[in-house]
């Protein structure tokens, strides 16, 4: 204990996972300059681990089916937001018809950026290609024009400026993940770092 | 990684909302330039609070540094400042982070770029490459409200003299000291150009500051030509 600390008060506190605290801001959070990119020059690729490519174009995605998810987003850095509302293409609308047998998904985007995740985790409706956040166009320091949305994990696996998801039969550790970062970021277990 | 038990062994008025925080961690590992700790809190009831605080200065020992703003309306910090006594526990852990880390063995001039408590993981990159007696060409472009807001404000004054190849140009957003060249004004293009190094010398930078500085000096860094991969960024504090 440390003496003298009382916290804030807790009445009605929401239920948050561990070590998290709600801010009504939208902190940004990133590893360098916020890459801008044009929407006619945006796509989105998925490759199997046979090299096989399915690419959207912005048209393309928009094109498809759109859904409005309103989640909790929870931030490695503690901070959480809760019932934020996006719009966008389930991840389950661009792997129907992708043939692979991966078991691994690493998500790359424009600017350099790389994270990894189990592909069982961008299915049955967990994740989400997002252009929208509250209802106007995603900025681009959070990620605009488009960025994955996988809210059970903590926010760094929803990676800003996608530009495609590399399907893998090996785990490869991305940006952060080689950096220090837990491999798999679930928020109520508390993986914020190598071996939480 | 575990959490430590930590105390507070000493304590250094930085400004009139910051100060540094010594801590002892028996058995704290190195740390690089950069890096962070998580600090946490628990209160009687087993409530606990913790944040992310930058690593001011290399380790000494099982001694570490941090800095601490107080934010208006924060759980933690204005505890940290202003409640907390030496002598008192804490947890920590750490050394977090390797990415906005600076290391001795890099050769390339630094350029880095501080707005307000960003200069704290810069502060020890700067100490760290004094420490090492490492000579490569650093510079650092702090910009600050006033003159009353610069941390380490005789520190930097004495390194500036005595390490050789460290520059350091203050900007002053509100108010400017008496015999400063210049009006108070945002950092801009001017500021990068004359107190910067050019692309063509392939500097590693760092900036750090809240999210709206860091967005603009960064944007400023990659029209001027560096290469987005060679700006690396820290941001904090909320934006809309």
């Amino acid at each position: 204990m440390t003496p003298g600390f009382q916290g804030r008060p807790r009445s009605g506190a929401p239920d948050l996972p561990p070590g998290q605290y709600l801010t009504p801001d939208f902190p940004v959070l990133s590893a360098g300059p916020t890459p801008r990119v044009p929407r006619d020059q945006w796509e989105f690729v998925i490759s199997t681990e046979t090299g096989t490519q399915h690419r959207w174009s912005w048209d393309e995605m928009m094109a498809l089916p759109q859904e409005t998810p309103t989640v909790d987003i929870h931030c490695v850095t503690r901070w959480s937001k809760l019932g934020t509302t996006w719009r966008g293409v389930s991840l389950d609308t661009l792997l129907d018809g992708v043939d692979s047998a991966a078991d691994y998904a690493l998500a790359h985007c424009y600017g350099g950026y790389t994270t990894n995740l189990p592909l069982d985790d961008l299915r049955d409706g967990q994740a989400w290609l997002v252009h929208t956040f509250d209802g106007a166009d995603l900025p681009a320091e959070h990620g605009g024009p488009a960025r994955l949305l996988v809210p059970h994990l903590y926010f760094w696996k929803s990676a800003k400026w996608a530009r495609g998801i590399n399907l893998t039969v090996e785990d490869t550790p991305g940006f952060w993940e080689t950096a220090g970062y837990h491999d798999y970021g679930d928020p109520w277990r508390e993986q914020r770092y190598q071996g939480d | 990684m575990r959490w430590q038990a930590a105390r507070l062994v000493d304590r250094r008025v930085e400004t009139s909302t910051a100060q540094t925080l010594v801590l002892e961690v028996p058995g704290w590992p190195a740390h690089l330039p950069g890096q962070h700790v998580d600090i946490r809190l628990t209160a009687p009831d087993g409530y606990q609070a913790a944040r992310s605080y930058s690593l001011a200065a290399p380790a000494d020992g099982d001694r570490i540094e941090v800095t601490v703003q107080r934010v208006p309306e924060g759980e933690v910090s204005p505890f940290l400042v202003d409640g907390y006594r030496e002598g008192d526990p804490v947890e920590v852990r750490g050394p977090i982070g390797g990415w906005f880390v600076w290391r001795t063995q890099q050769t390339d001039p630094v350029l880095l770029v501080a707005g307000g408590s960003g200069v704290v993981p810069l502060m020890a990159m700067i100490r760290a490459r004094r420490a090492a007696g490492n000579r490569t060409p650093f510079r650092l472009i702090y910009s600050v409200r006033t003159p009353a807001d610069v941390f380490y404000a005789e520190e930097l004054r004495r390194r500036v003299r005595d390490d050789a190849g460290l520059d350091v140009a203050y900007v002053y957003t509100r108010e400017a000291p008496d015999g400063w060249r210049g009006e108070p004004h945002r950092l801009g293009l001017a500021d990068v150009n004359n107190h910067g190094w050019p692309p063509a010398l392939e500097p590693s930078v760092y900036v750090c500051g809240p999210t709206g500085f860091v967005e603009a000096v960064s944007d400023l860094l990659v029209g001027l030509g560096h290469p987005a991969r060679r700006v690396r960024t820290e941001r904090f504090g909320p934006t809309g």
